[in-house]
C-alpha cells in the first residue's frame, strides 16, 4: 500500500472518533434532560456544567476531525 | 472533492483585496485582506449595536432591551462564576464573546448570492482564534501573579493530597493547565471549520445534482442535500452561538481560577 492510500484510510478512520464524540454530547445532554426532568427546580442551576460538560465532550471528537483533515490534506 | 470541481477549502483561502497585495511594513506583508475586511465589518456591527442601545432610557425600548439582555447574561454569568471580585473583567469578557458571536453569524450570512461577494469567516482561522485564547491565558497568568505570586503555584495542588502524590499530580494538573490555550482556541476554530466544509459539500451536491441531465436523477440528489443544507444551516446558527458561550464561559472559569485559586 501506498502513503497515499494508507492516509486516506487514516482519514477515514480518524473519523470514527467524531462519530464517537456524538455518543459523548448524546450522553451528556441525555444525562442532563433525565435529572432536569427529575428536578426540574435545581436544573437552571447547572446549565454552566451543562456546557462544560458538552464542551469538554465536544472538544475530543473535534481533535479527531482535526487528525482527518490534516491526513486528508496531506494525501 | 466532493461536486466534482467545487473545492469545500477555498472558502477559507484568505486574499488581500482592493489591490493591497504589495503594503509592506518593515519587510513584512501587510495587505488588506478578506479576513480583515470582516473583522472591521463585525466591529462595525458590534459600534452599531451598542451605539442604538446605551442611551441609557428609563424605559427601555426594543433596542435597548436587546443589549441589555447580552449584557445582563454575560454578567450574570461572571458573577455566578467568580463572585463579586468579575466585576473587572466582565468587559473584557463581554467584548469577547460578542465579536466571536457576531463574527460567527457574519460568516454564515448568505453573502453568496451576490456576484463577486463571499463571505469569510473570520473565527474559522487558528491565527484569529489562537490569538483570543493566547490573549485569555496571558490575562488569567498576569492576574493569578499579580494577585497571589508564587502562591499562585498552589493551584496545581488541589486541597488534601498526600505528601508521596504531590510530585505526580503538580506534573498533571500543570499540564492541564498548559494545555488550556490550544483547547480554547482549537475547539472554536474547528468548529466552525468543520460546520463551513460540512455545507458546502452539501452545496457541491445540490450543484452537481443540477448538472448531472438526467431527469430521474437530479432531483432526487438535489432536493434531499437540500433539505439537509437548511437543517444544517440550523443546525450552524446554534452551534455558533454555542462556542461563542463555551469560550466565554471557559474564560471566566479560568479566570475564575487565577481570582480565587482553589
Amino acid at each position: 500500500m501506498d502513503a497515499q492510500s494508507a492516509a486516506l484510510i487514516g482519514a477515514g478512520l480518524a473519523a470514527i472518533g467524531a462519530g464517537m464524540a456524538a455518543l459523548g454530547v448524546g450522553n451528556v445532554f441525555g444525562s442532563f434532560l433525565n435529572s432536569a426532568l427529575r428536578n426540574p427546580a435545581a436544573a437552571d442551576g447547572q446549565q454552566g456544567r451543562l456546557f462544560i460538560g458538552f464542551a469538554a465532550a465536544e472538544l475530543l471528537g473535534l481533535l479527531s476531525f482535526l487528525i482527518a483533515i490534516l491526513l486528508y490534506l496531506k494525501a | 472533492m466532493a461536486g466534482g470541481n467545487i473545492d469545500p477549502m477555498h472558502q477559507f483561502l484568505v486574499e488581500p483585496m482592493f489591490g493591497t497585495e504589495s503594503w509592506s511594513l518593515a519587510g513584512y506583508n501587510i495587505a488588506f485582506t478578506n479576513s480583515a475586511l470582516f473583522m472591521v465589518v463585525t466591529l462595525l456591527l458590534i459600534w452599531i449595536f451598542m451605539l442604538g442601545g446605551t442611551k441609557g432610557q428609563l424605559v427601555p425600548g426594543r433596542w435597548q432591551a436587546a443589549v441589555e439582555g447580552f449584557t445582563s447574561f454575560i454578567t450574570d454569568m461572571m458573577h455566578a462564576n467568580i463572585g463579586p471580585k468579575g466585576k473587572a473583567f466582565t468587559p473584557y469578557v463581554f467584548s469577547l464573546f460578542m465579536f466571536i458571536l457576531i463574527a460567527n453569524l457574519v460568516g454564515l450570512l448568505p453573502l453568496g448570492v451576490v456576484p463577486g461577494l463571499h463571505a469569510f469567516t473570520v473565527t474559522s482561522h487558528f491565527t484569529v482564534t489562537g490569538v483570543l485564547a493566547i490573549l485569555s491565558f496571558s490575562i488569567v497568568l498576569i492576574v493569578g501573579f499579580w494577585k497571589h505570586g508564587f502562591h499562585f503555584f498552589s493551584l496545581f495542588v488541589p486541597h488534601g493530597t498526600p505528601l508521596v502524590m504531590i510530585p505526580l499530580l503538580f506534573v498533571i494538573e500543570l499540564f492541564s493547565f498548559l494545555i488550556r490555550p490550544f483547547s480554547l482556541g482549537l475547539r472554536l476554530f474547528v468548529a466552525m471549520t468543520a460546520g463551513h466544509v460540512l455545507l458546502k459539500v452539501l452545496a457541491g451536491f445540490v450543484i452537481s445534482g443540477l448538472n448531472s441531465g438526467s431527469i430521474v436523477l437530479a432531483p432526487m440528489i438535489t432536493i434531499p442535500s437540500l433539505a439537509l443544507m437548511i437543517a444544517i444551516s440550523a443546525l450552524e446558527l446554534l452551534v455558533a452561538a454555542i462556542q461563542a458561550y463555551v469560550f466565554a464561559l471557559l474564560t471566566s472559569l479560568y479566570l475564575n481560577d487565577a481570582i480565587n485559586l482553589h
